[in-house]
C-alpha cells in the first residue's frame, strides 16, 4: 500500500449520523439492585460525509458503548440517533434494518477473533454479499469479493479468497475486516480499535488503507481508539471521551495545539513520544478513571484535576465553544473566543 | 551504561531455544547474547513471533515443553542457569530474580484475596510471623502506591493498572537484583501506562534492582531503559544505548520501526510502516532474515547471514546485525 499524506477535506457540510442526547445505562447487580452503570450519558455527535471522526479515550470511557449503539447492537436507554435525517427509533421491518447495517458496518478489534477459523475467508464476505447485494449473481459475487480484496491491498485476491485465517498475519485479517464491511457498499465504517491488536510495523498501512478507502470511495470512519497520534494521522476531527462524556471535540491540530480540556492535556502528555527530548519523568499520576455508578452531579474528572474549583463539585460542565468548531465541558477552560473579541475591542478604543 | 564485568548480574550468551514439533525443531531464539548490568534497564523491542517472550522465558527458566535452550549459557550473578534444577532455582525464585507477566489478570488468582497471595509468596521463601508478613506485604503495596486496605480486595475489585501494581509489589517483596517484565503495561491505556512506566522507573532507582522491559512498543521505552535491544524474527540485530538508537537508529528494521509510529507534534508526515510480514521461523529466509522487507537490500543479504558488528557511537559500542556495517566489506551500494 502506498502512503499519501491523509488528505483533509474537512466537514463537507452534509450530515450523515447525529446522535441527540445519546445514553446508555447498564443496570449492575441483581433483581432490585438500583445501581446503574453510566456508560455512556447524552452524546451529541455529528459524523458528515466523507469524514474521519476519532473518539478517543481510556478503556471504559464509554467508546466502544456509543460504537455499538450506533451499530444497533444495544438499544439506548435515552436519546436518539438519526441516519440522514431519519431516527434509528423508527426503523421496524428486518428489510430497514439490515440496510442501515449494511450502510453503517463495523470493523472489530481482535482480527483473530473476528474471523471464523473453519471456513475460508471468501466464506465470510461472499456472506455478506448475498445478505446486502441480492442483485449480484453467484459469479458477480465472486468477482465482487476479489474487487473488494484487491482495493484493501490483498493482492492477489483470488489467492487470498481461497486461504484460512490461520495462513494470514494480523494486518492481513484486519484487512479483511475492512473488505467485509466495503461488501456492504458503506457510507460509514465504525472501526473499534482496528489496529490496537496489530504490530506496529503494520499499524500504519491499516489506517492509510483507512485514509484512501475514504478519498477514493467517499466512506466516512467512526474511528475509535486511544492511540492519539493515529488519530492525528487519519482523523479530520477529534472526540475526546472521558467517563462516558464528551470531555472535547473539535478539528484534529486545533485540539492537539490548544488542548483545552485537562483531561485532553493529561492524555497527551502521556503519550510517548520518541522524538521528544529526553527529560526526567515528572511525578506519576496515580490515580484512578472514576467509576460511574449512579454519579451525582459535578465534573466527572474533579478528582483527579489540577484545576478543580468548588463549581466543578456542584455543575456538571456543559460544552461550550471556546474556540472556532472547538468545544469542552470545563469551568475553568478559557475561551479564546471571547479574548479575540476583547483583543479587537481594545484596539479599537 | 555499559556495565564492567564485575557489576553484570546477567549474562546470555550465544542462547538458542528450540520449539520441538512434530515438523521439526523451530528455532525461536538464535544466538541471542547480551548482558545486564547491576541497577540497569535493558528494554527488549521486538514484534509478535520475534522470539522476545520466549527469550524472558528462557533467562527465567520458565519454559515448558516443546520448547528447550538447545545451547548457550544464561549466567545470574555468576552461577550457570541453565544446568541448574528446580530445587536449585526455586530458591533463587522471588528472592533474586522475579517476573512480572503480561496480563495480571490471569496471572493472580480469582479466589484469592491480593494479601493472601502475597503472603503465598512471603511464606515460601522465609519464615516470618504473620504479623510480619502483613507488614512487609502493607510496605510493598505502598511503595507501588496501593491503599494497603486492598490486601483485603480480590483482584476483580482492582482497576487493570493497580492489578499490574500488584504484581509489581509481589515481584519486590524480596528485593531482588532482576526484575524481569514482560509487557506489563500492554493491557492499560496511555495514562495509565504512562504512570506505571514512571513509577517503575523511580522504584527502580530507589531499590536498585535490574530490569528486562520486553515491550513490542519501541516508543515506550524511549525515556526509560538504558539500553535497548530490537530483536528480529530470533536474533537481536540492534543493541545500544538508548539514546543513541533512537537517534540514529542503524538497522534497517529498527529504522524501519521508528518510521512507523506517527507523532503527535511537528508536520504530519506520511508513513509506510514496513511493507510485508514477519517471517515464518520453521522456513527462515536465507541469508539475512530481514532482506525480504528490507529497503537497503544488497545481493549478498540474500545469501550471506550478517554477523553483529560493532559499531562505534561517541566511544560506546553498538551492534548491528547488517552488512551495511561490515567493517570488513567494501561498501556496496543498495542493490
Amino acid at each position: 500500500m502506498i502512503a499519501d499524506l491523509p488528505s483533509r477535506p474537512g466537514g463537507e457540510g452534509r450530515e450523515l449520523l447525529r446522535t441527540a442526547g445519546l445514553t446508555k445505562h447498564f443496570k449492575l447487580g441483581g433483581l432490585f439492585s438500583s445501581r446503574y452503570l453510566h456508560a455512556v450519558d447524552s452524546i451529541d455527535l455529528a459524523i458528515g460525509e466523507n469524514e474521519i471522526v476519532a473518539l478517543v479515550g481510556e478503556s471504559g470511557s464509554g467508546k466502544s458503548t456509543i460504537a455499538r449503539l450506533i451499530a444497533m447492537v444495544y438499544k439506548p436507554t435515552s436519546g436518539e440517533i438519526f441516519h440522514r435525517g431519519r431516527p434509528l427509533s423508527t426503523l421496524r421491518s428486518r428489510r430497514d434494518v439490515l440496510e442501515y447495517r449494511g450502510r453503517v458496518p463495523m470493523v472489530f478489534q481482535d482480527p483473530y477473533g473476528s474471523l471464523s477459523p473453519v471456513y475460508h475467508v471468501s466464506h465470510g464476505i461472499l456472506r455478506a454479499l448475498k445478505l446486502h447485494r441480492p442483485d449480484l449473481s453467484k459469479r458477480g459475487r465472486e468477482q465482487e469479493a476479489e474487487y473488494l480484496f484487491e482495493s484493501v491491498g490483498l493482492a492477489p485476491a483470488r489467492e487470498f479468497l481461497a486461504k484460512y485465517p490461520y495462513e494470514l498475519s494480523g494486518g492481513q485479517r484486519q484487512r479483511i475486516g475492512f473488505a467485509q464491511a466495503l461488501a456492504c457498499r458503506p457510507e460509514l465504517i465504525l472501526a473499534d480499535e482496528p489496529v490496537s491488536m496489530l504490530d506496529v510495523s503494520v499499524r500504519i498501512g491499516v489506517l492509510n488503507l483507512m485514509s484512501s478507502l475514504r478519498r477514493r470511495e467517499r466512506i466516512s470512519f467512526l474511528y475509535i481508539t486511544h492511540d492519539i497520534a493515529g488519530a492525528r494521522y487519519v482523523a479530520d476531527r477529534l472526540i475526546v471521551l472521558y467517563a462516558g462524556k464528551i470531555a472535547e471535540s473539535g478539528p484534529v491540530e486545533d485540539v492537539l495545539a490548544h488542548p483545552k480540556h485537562p483531561y485532553t492535556q493529561l492524555l497527551l502528555s502521556a503519550v510517548p513520544d520518541p522524538r521528544a527530548p529526553v527529560s526526567l519523568p515528572p511525578t506519576p499520576e496515580v490515580q484512578e478513571p472514576p467509576r460511574v455508578i449512579n454519579p451525582t452531579e459535578g465534573c466527572r474528572f474533579r478528582t483527579r484535576c489540577p484545576y478543580a474549583i468548588d463549581e466543578c463539585a456542584r455543575v456538571t460542565p456543559p460544552l461550550r465553544v471556546l474556540r472556532p468548531e472547538h468545544e469542552a465541558a470545563c469551568h475553568v477552560a478559557t475561551s479564546d473566543l471571547e479574548g479575540a473579541e476583547e483583543l479587537a475591542h481594545d484596539q479599537l478604543n | 551504561m555499559i556495565a564492567s564485568p564485575a557489576q553484570t548480574v546477567l549474562e546470555v550468551e550465544d542462547l538458542c531455544v528450540d520449539y520441538l514439533t512434530e515438523r521439526g525443531a523451530v528455532r525461536a531464539v538464535d544466538g541471542v547474547s547480551l548482558d545486564v548490568g547491576r541497577g540497569e534497564f535493558l528494554g527488549i523491542v521486538g514484534e509478535s513471533g520475534c522470539g522476545k517472550s520466549t527469550l524472558l522465558f528462557a533467562i527465567a527458566r520458565l519454559l515448558s515443553p516443546p520448547a528447550q535452550i538447545s545451547s548457550g549459557r544464561v549466567r545470574f550473578e555468576g552461577r550457570d542457569m541453565v544446568s541448574m534444577n528446580e530445587k536449585e532455582l526455586r530458591r533463587l525464585r522471588w528472592r533474586e530474580y522475579s517476573v512480572v507477566m503480561q496480563s495480571a489478570m490471569n496471572a493472580l488468582n480469582p479466589v484469592l484475596t491480593i494479601g493472601a497471595q502475597l503472603k503465598d509468596v512471603i511464606d515460601a521463601h522465609e519464615r516470618l510471623s504473620s504479623r510480619d508478613v502483613r507488614q512487609r506485604s502493607e510496605g510493598v503495596l505502598k511503595l507501588v502506591g496501593i491503599d494497603p486496605e486492598h490486601l483485603r480486595s480480590y483482584p476483580h475489585q482492582l482497576s487493570g493498572g493497580m492489578r499490574q501494581r500488584a504484581m509489581i509489589a509481589m515481584a519486590l517483596v524480596f528485593t531482588p537484583d532482576l526484575v524481569i517484565m514482560d509487557e506489563p503495561t500492554s493491557a492499560l491505556d496511555v495514562v495509565a501506562q504512562r504512570s506505571l512506566m514512571v513509577q517503575i522507573k523511580q522504584l527502580q532507582r530507589k531499590i536498585g534492582f535490574a530490569a528486562i522491559f520486553v515491550t513490542h512498543d519501541m516508543s515506550l521505552v524511549s525515556h526509560f531503559s538504558d539500553r535497548l535491544a530490537v530483536m528480529y524474527a530470533g536474533q537481536v540485530v540492534e543493541l545500544g544505548a538508548t539514546r543513541d538508537v533512537f537517534a540514529e537508529p542503524k538497522h534497517p528494521y529498527t529504522v524501519g520501526l521508528m518510521r512507523s509510529f506517527p507523532s503527535i507534534r511537528g508536520p504530519l508526515q506520511p508513513l509506510t510502516g514496513i511493507p510485508g510480514a514477519p517471517p515464518d521461523l520453521a522456513h527462515p529466509p536465507a541469508g539475512c532474515r530481514f532482506n525480504p522487507r528490507c529497503t537497503e537490500v544488497m545481493p549478498r543479504c540474500r545469501v550471506e547471514e550478517p554477523e553483529l558488528y560493532a559499531v562505534n557511537v561517541k566511544g560506546t559500542y553498538d551492534q548491528v546485525r547488517c552488512f551495511l556495517f561490515d567493517p570488513r566489506a567494501a561498501r556496496e551500494g543498495p542493490e
